[in-house]
């Protein structure tokens, strides 16, 4: 089968009919563009979980508020963590670029690592909140706070469990096609969630603590 | 009211015997019924031997054709029991006046409509649509299956899933008494504690990760695997609105799950975003429900204009009128629809400046669509119209259509909605524009592809009959129901006080009887084109002298749909090949590398109900198995890189073969 | 334009063209990175401080700079991290953006001024109870 050629209709005989076919035809693979157009539909998502922080953000039910909870050295702790892995994400696709496999795995761990840690972090905040009866029944804003931060959160869980699995794959069958396209989609994913994060430490923690 | 045990069972959570309805006759009766009817088909098809047959090539495939015809069935049959709640409610409505309570207690009448709300929106109109879509798109863009072949089976089983939890609710349990929106705090857990609510989240969200899915695949399709040559200026006008109606969906649903996820957040943990205490806010949830739910209206009518588009070309022989101006039409109202939405809740209180901009918004948004009309009206004058069923339905739908897009442009005034907001008149409103729009859309498009998917004509004899007891039934049924909305009744009574109303229910209800028989007709209309099937044999391929892609293959198309990728240099492709003198390459036929089956996506989205009935009846135990089984056949699928295999360019040349001795055996 | 590499491996033909196949991601540098990581320090570190110091007088005011510097972060993300450019895919990944920024500014902004309407004219008004009553209701 390697003798036939990709090519336009001359190479047919030259009747009417063959300016209408073309014998082989590769579409492009639309994987990329799926995915990115998956992550802007879960980026509504989370502009629906915003907006419901921005209408009931305040309604705090006689009970405590941003400023008397948040500790934004934490936050700012746990930004760290997923700004670092976001760019030790970055390393682990140039790896991928030139094939290094075991550079490619050594970044995608340290990643996950920074992750965990982010995950280790907000689930202790989450738990010292329960504990302090601010647990996400409390008010209309700590509903909101709970589901828009622990939505992010599983989002995160979701992404390293899937990096893990991918790692698995890699040292499997290698830096082939397929990895590569998932790898991709994993790196967006990612990102985006660093992305999401800004707003999330923007608009719930430093906001939430402004009177 | 159903007694549910207090106390949680670890392994059958709040399940019990009590769930199953023995005191009610009609459910009882119908339980009986259907549980025959499936024993019977099971005994059949075990008889036949056809579930191997069955699970190859229907269930695991991911043939864009075999999942299109499936997601129609499942419509089709979804549209006997939405109806069969329609037929209830009428029947209802015809006899409860004064002193008489009928025989649905609102206990049970509420359940009905809000069964047939949802049913008809998610499990009949999006289904339809959707299987539309997915048949015809790739075919009329050249393609040889959409972007992402498993997503498309995931995505039905999901949506059939959901349609299977809605199901059972009628006989384990109950469904939610709420409305098919389910407004918070009736649909709260202190206003609604019982399973009806939750039966009703959970078969949404699965069906809408359905969906979504869908979305994205048939946008990046349309994007990424058009033919060499097929500029978007280029594509067919059905493609142009599939592309607007899956933007629509991507843009739209996640608004539906983050609205619905939150909801069951305060019912099962207790959280307060739509409660009346303690900071919640039951407004929020309307604003973000209409937000999804008035894109979800054009995502079901923005297909349906697509169908009418091509149906009028091809049956007045004409290109059609004004190709730009329609996209572009499609286009603007693609956005607007994203900023008229609070026109469904003007009397909730936002006041006169929130409601005037609003109102002069949805006003805007008719204007496209007039445009659209036009251009249909216009693509007719001097054609030679020929009234195939198809056209026949486009023409009741020009005209019915139209009348309900007028009582829309009267609700849009606020001042004019504060009388009749939720009263009969919104509710003949909706329906004239979906049975109109949407379904009228529905039947002229399953007339005219038939052919394509099934090699032979459907019978013109009974589909005019149904055509005609649809068409009239349908203002006998509802023109009453406008002048009750007129008087003030109000929508979701299941009894009228005044009796010198009961004439204008007696009439509707007698043109719902009408509407039945055209059902009864079309069902007649299959069997008998299925036994006809010689007679009505399609074997050119191209029955009604088509325009499109799609007409260029044989009825039904080969699994790869073109032995060769087509090349495009016009509109109207199909039609600008015929008339340069195309002829069929009868030689040199390559191999064609082709996705393989899978029964991956059968098995996730069963894992999915699974997870979703556990979660409604509090059995966690089994939930979190689910889940658990869930997440391992994902990953594992994961690990399967073998998904595709090639067709022999043998098999090619045999196949196209013998298409060549139909075409010759045509006199 | 024969390509040997059309029926092996999992793909078809053009797996092995990295910039065709294998979209925006891989376009990255070492370089880019750097920038992008030392860029979103900075623009993270202001706004922590600016808060956390209570620098500037009136909370609107600083909410509408934290605000604004989320969003050219965002930026900074999109360009850096994620290769976002108009030409990758044709255009259509920067159409998707653009879009869907256009509906998350609707649903934001248009929830934001719709419920605040709403909560004026609908939310209960209590006789008789204080302005911190009201705030804690």
């Amino acid at each position: 089968m390697s003798d036939i050629n990709v090519t336009s209709a001359g190479a047919m005989s030259a009747d009417p009919s063959s300016r209408y076919l073309v014998r082989e035809h590769h579409p492009e693979h639309g994987t990329m563009l799926g995915f990115w157009i998956y992550l802007m539909s879960d980026c509504l998502i989370f502009a629906c979980l915003f907006a419901t922080y921005a209408v009931l953000g305040r309604n705090y039910a006689g009970g405590p508020s941003g400023g008397e909870l948040f500790d934004l050295k934490l936050i700012a702790l746990n930004t760290a963590f997923l700004l670092f892995s976001s760019i030790t994400y970055g390393f682990a696709m140039l790896q991928a670029k030139v094939k290094n496999k075991g550079g490619t795995l050594l970044w995608l761990a340290v990643t996950g690592l920074f992750g965990l840690c982010f995950l280790g972090v907000e689930i202790y905040e989450f738990m010292h909140l329960i504990h302090e009866g601010a647990g996400p029944q409390r008010s209309g804003f700590l509903t909101s706070f709970f589901a828009l931060v622990g939505t992010h959160g599983l989002h995160v869980t979701f992404g390293a469990i899937w990096l893990v699995t991918l790692m698995v794959q890699i040292s499997k069958h290698g830096l082939h096609a397929a990895n590569m396209r998932r790898l991709n989609c994993l790196s967006l994913f990612w990102h985006f969630l660093d992305v999401v994060w800004i707003g999330v430490f923007t608009f719930v923690y430093l906001m939430g603590v402004l009177p | 009211m159903q007694a549910y045990p207090t106390e949680t069972d670890p392994i059958f959570g709040r399940l019990s015997w009590e769930a199953i309805p023995f005191h009610e006759p009609i459910l009882l009766a119908t339980f009986a019924g259907v549980a025959l009817g499936g024993i019977a088909l099971v005994a059949l098809l075990t008889y036949f031997r056809v579930w191997g047959y069955l699970w190859k090539n229907w269930i695991t495939s991911i043939d864009h054709k075999k999942i299109g015809i499936m997601y129609m069935i499942l419509g089709l049959i979804m549209l006997l029991r939405g109806f069969a709640d329609a037929l209830m409610m009428r029947a209802q409505q015809a006899i409860a006046f004064g002193d008489s309570a009928g025989f649905l207690p609102p206990h049970h009448y509420d359940q009905v409509f809000t069964a047939h709300g949802v049913i008809m929106i998610f499990f009949v109109a999006m289904p339809l649509i959707t299987g539309l879509m997915n048949y015809v798109v790739p075919l009329q863009i050249g393609a040889r299956d959409v972007a992402f072949p498993f997503l498309n089976n995931f995505s039905f089983w999901m949506t059939t899933m959901g349609a299977v939890l809605v199901m059972a609710s009628l006989f384990v349990g109950e469904f939610a008494r709420t409305g098919w929106l389910a407004f918070p705090p009736l649909s709260g857990i202190l206003a609604s504690p019982d399973v009806g609510v939750d039966y009703y989240i959970w078969s949404l969200q699965i069906a809408g990760v359905g969906t979504l899915l869908s979305g994205v695949n048939l946008l990046v399709t349309i994007v990424k695997m058009r033919a060499p040559g097929m500029d978007m200026m280029k594509m067919p006008v059905f493609t142009w609105t599939a592309l607007c109606t899956n933007i629509l969906i991507v843009a739209a649903f996640p608004v539906l799950t983050a609205v619905l996820g939150m909801l069951s957040m305060d019912r099962l943990l207790g959280t307060h975003f739509f409660t009346n205490e303690l900071g919640g806010n039951a407004m929020m949830y309307v604003n973000l429900i209409w937000i999804w739910g008035h894109p979800e209206v054009y995502i079901l009518i923005l297909p349906c204009f697509g169908i009418f588009s091509e149906v009028v070309s091809t049956y007045c022989s004409k290109r059609l009128f004004g190709y730009t101006s329609m996209v572009y039409a499609t286009c603007v109202i693609m956005i607007l629809s994203y900023l008229v939405w609070l026109h469904h809740f003007f009397t909730m209180g936002s006041g006169a400046s929130v409601n005037s901009f609003f109102g002069i918004t949805t006003m805007i948004i008719s204007i496209p669509t007039g445009a659209k009309l036009f251009n249909w009206l216009f693509t007719m004058y001097r054609g030679r119209i020929r009234f195939e069923l198809p056209m026949m339905w486009t023409v009741a739908f020009m005209v019915t259509f139209t009348i309900g897009g007028m009582t829309g442009v009267m609700l849009a005034i606020p001042p004019a909605d504060f009388v009749l907001h939720n009263s009969l008149f919104l509710i003949a409103h909706f329906h004239n524009v979906i049975i109109g729009g949407v379904l009228f859309g529905l039947f002229a498009g399953i007339n005219y592809w038939f052919p394509k998917a099934f090699g032979f004509k459907l019978d013109v004899f009974w589909g005019k009959v149904s055509f005609w007891f649809w068409v009239v039934g349908f203002y006998v049924a509802w023109m009453p129901v406008y002048a009750l909305g007129f008087m003030g009744v109000t929508r979701r009574l299941n009894h009228i006080e005044d009796p010198s109303l009961a004439p204008y229910f007696q009439v509707a209800a007698f043109g719902v009887v009408l509407i039945a028989l055209g059902i009864g007709a079309m069902l007649v209309q299959f069997g008998v084109s299925f036994m006809r099937r010689k007679q009505l044999r399609d074997v050119t391929g191209d029955p009604w002298g088509g325009r499109t892609l799609e007409w260029s293959t044989s009825s039904p198309p080969p699994d790869y749909n073109f032995a060769f990728t087509p090349v495009v240099h016009d509109n109207d492709t199909w039609a600008d090949m015929k008339k340069n003198g195309y002829k069929r390459p009868l030689k040199d036929f390559v191999a064609i590398h082709m996705p393989s089956n899978t029964g991956a996506g059968f098995i996730i989205a069963a894992l999915s109900a699974v997870i979703g009935f556990a979660t409604i009846w509090h059995m966690w135990a089994l939930a979190v198995i689910g889940f658990v089984a869930m997440m391992a056949v994902i990953i594992g699928h994961t690990f399967n890189y073998k998904r595709d295999f090639y067709i022999s360019a043998e098999e090619v040349t045999r196949t196209e073969e013998q298409h060549t001795a139909l075409l010759g055996s045509h006199v | 334009m024969s390509d040997h590499n059309q029926h092996h491996g999992h793909g078809h033909g053009h797996d092995d063209h990295h910039d065709h196949a294998d979209g925006s991601a891989v376009h990255g540098s070492m370089k880019d990175y750097v920038i992008g990581f030392v860029l979103s320090v900075i623009l993270t570190a202001i706004p922590f401080w600016l808060v956390m110091n209570h620098v500037i007088e009136s909370p609107a005011t600083t909410a509408y700079v934290i605000l604004g510097f989320a969003a050219v972060q965002m930026v900074v993300h999109m360009v850096y991290f994620l290769h976002m450019n108009s030409k990758s895919e044709g255009g259509w990944n920067m159409l998707a953006l653009i879009f869907t920024v256009i509906i998350v500014v609707i649903t934001l902004a248009g929830s934001i001024w719709v419920m605040y309407h709403m909560n004026a004219n609908m939310m209960p008004v209590m006789e008789g109870h204080t302005p911190q009553q009201m705030h804690d209701m």
